[in-house]
């Protein structure tokens, strides 16, 4: 166990010292800020929707940053295991007493603690209303648990993907392409059969995300997420061995 | 006297898609052995050396470290395994510190040991003063000077080392020779290189790799004895008389014409062919103005098992050990 938590810190360590990771957080806090405060505004005029001050701000602040995290996300995982290979630090892993699962979990340890820093950051934003008024505190608990599972799943996918490719480049632009196409698959969804559209929709990484971010806490939603992301994890070992058999 | 055998490498081969890089490769390395990995390039040096070190794994045979079985029980036994690769495993965004400390860790060595073994692998290395350096700064000589220390830093008993001293000043190559020869004692080192004074100066057996097949693996002691029967000499002469003449000379074997005016002499040792060439030379004014004894007897075998064809490994197959 402890192996794969040094691995976590390493990566962690390397993360923090790239300006690309400090670059990123304060990016993704800036835009966040700018919607957040758009949507505080709009709250606030008395034409408003009627909705809740939960539902429009809260909700609407989470749900920009889950499409955020979209954009920025391949950016973060792209190096997790091509700049391994395309420095040869791979051949020190593989040659030391850590296993493919040991080092897949222990990279994906490392990039989950620097997502929840930033899950972190955006939550101040949210808490910062609490003083001046009140919250759905359980709307705002499963819209960030939604926003973890995001996360997680973009993590999951972005570190298979960059167990593919040597190319950091390659892994972050087809990291995008897949998570963009799971986010707007639904669409697909409109113009298919009923039942073709049930499935593309389920599929959608974006149609779970939004019932967690109305409140609506359905363990399907969860075990979703929970699936895409052990699943992309498991695959990345097995490449990692396939890579060391055939590779 | 048996000794442990550190490495067992049995009829190992593999394939990349339908190229086969290593071929039915078979040899044990012993405690106190310096193996130099000899072959030209893509010969299947560095593919051999990746799977006695667990990076690749053999499309068949099989491969025991220290008695572990590399596919059945891998941990225990990379735990017993130092690797320098070809291009050293750096990240160069970390000091050599961090660096060092990590791969303690990734060993698995204790918590109480990691300070002790950082700091005796700086200084078997003579990394001392660049510690709190970013690798990413350092130079060439320095990087693989961090190359060697985190091979050796669990102070393993098999060291694998591609190329060790590639990309260092002839100084650094002294010490690092010196260093793998005093690993050598209490370890068994493998190491791969393309400058063959070097394997002559520190190894105690030679394997050579061509095409993916092992095509000798002896002790330089016997590669040496072997070769000492005859001694090769290359002469020039502008006026050369018959072969016949020179044949007719004690002590020649045979003659081999290699230009006009150029020759391969094979000389019985006993006899002091040298000094009677160059005496019947001036006495009969043949006008020799080139006189070089091909000593190197490795590099003639190297040459001689690497260019053309030849039986495989058979005869060249002895092992010291036994």
């Amino acid at each position: 166990m402890s192996v794969i938590l040094h691995i976590s810190g390493n990566e962690l360590r390397r993360l923090f010292k790239s300006p690309l990771a400090w670059i990123i957080l304060a990016i993704v806090q800036f835009l966040a800020a700018i919607f957040f405060y758009l949507l505080l505004a709009q709250f606030m005029n008395p034409a408003g929707s009627g909705q809740g001050l939960t539902a429009t701000v809260v909700a609407g602040t989470l749900q920009i940053a889950g499409i955020i995290l979209l954009l920025v996300s391949p950016l973060l995982t792209m190096r997790l295991f091509s700049e391994e290979h395309r420095h040869g630090t791979i051949k020190l892993l593989m040659s030391s007493p850590v296993s493919s699962s040991e080092l897949v979990i222990g990279k994906y340890i490392g990039i989950t603690v620097f997502y929840l820093c930033m899950l972190g950051m955006i939550t101040l934003m949210p808490l910062s209303l609490l003083p001046g008024t009140e919250l759905d505190l359980g709307q705002l608990g499963s819209g960030l648990l939604g926003l973890f599972l995001l996360m997680s799943a973009f993590a999951a996918i972005g570190l298979f993907i960059s167990t593919l490719t040597d190319q950091a480049g390659v892994a972050a632009v087809s990291t995008f392409a897949v998570l963009f196409v799971l986010w707007i698959i639904n669409v697909a969804g409109n113009s298919a059969s009923e039942r073709m559209a049930q499935v593309f929709s389920w599929l959608s990484l974006l149609r779970h995300y939004d019932n967690l971010l109305n409140g609506m806490f359905n363990s399907v939603d969860v075990i979703y997420y929970l699936l895409i992301t052990a699943g992309f994890i498991i695959l990345s070992i097995w490449r990692l061995d396939a890579r060391r058999r055939h590779g | 006297m048996p000794r442990e055998s550190l490495i067992e490498v049995e009829q190992v081969s593999r394939y990349y898609g339908a190229h086969l890089a290593a071929s039915n490769i078979s040899f044990t390395v012993h405690r106190g052995d310096i193996l130099g990995f000899l072959g030209p390039n893509g010969a299947g040096k560095t593919t051999t050396m990746e799977i006695i070190s667990g990076v690749l794994a053999p499309s068949s045979g099989n491969v025991r470290i220290a008695g572990h079985d590399m596919a059945a029980a891998a941990q225990q036994a990379k735990q017993h395994i130092g690797f320098l690769p070809e291009q050293p495993p750096l990240y160069p965004d970390l000091c050599v510190d961090e660096y060092l400390l990590y791969c303690a860790r990734l060993r698995r060595l204790k918590k109480s040991a990691l300070a002790v073994a950082v700091a005796e692998c700086k200084a078997r290395c003579g990394l001392e003063e660049v510690g709190s350096r970013l690798i990413g700064n350092l130079s060439r000589g320095y990087q693989q000077r961090t190359g060697i220390a985190q091979a050796i830093i669990h102070n393993p008993s098999v060291i694998i080392l591609d190329e060790p001293t590639s990309g260092l000043d002839p100084i650094q190559i002294r010490e690092i020779r010196a260093l793998i020869q005093e690993l050598g004692q209490g370890h068994s080192v493998i190491l791969s290189t393309h400058i063959l004074p070097e394997v002559q100066g520190i190894c105690n057996r030679v394997l050579i790799i061509h095409e993916g097949r092992l095509v000798l693996d002896q002790g330089l002691d016997l590669l040496h004895k072997g070769a000492d029967q005859t001694l090769r000499i290359r002469i020039g002469l502008h006026t050369p008389p018959d072969m016949a003449e020179l044949l007719a000379l004690d002590g020649i074997e045979s003659v081999e014409l290699m230009d006009d005016h150029r020759f391969m002499l094979a000389c019985n040792t006993q006899a002091d062919a040298t000094a009677m060439i160059v005496h019947a030379a001036v006495s009969r004014g043949w006008g020799l103005y080139e006189l070089v004894p091909e000593s190197d007897s490795l590099e003639a075998t190297f040459m001689r098992l690497t260019q053309g064809d030849f039986p495989v490994q058979g005869s060249a197959r002895e092992d010291i050990s036994s």
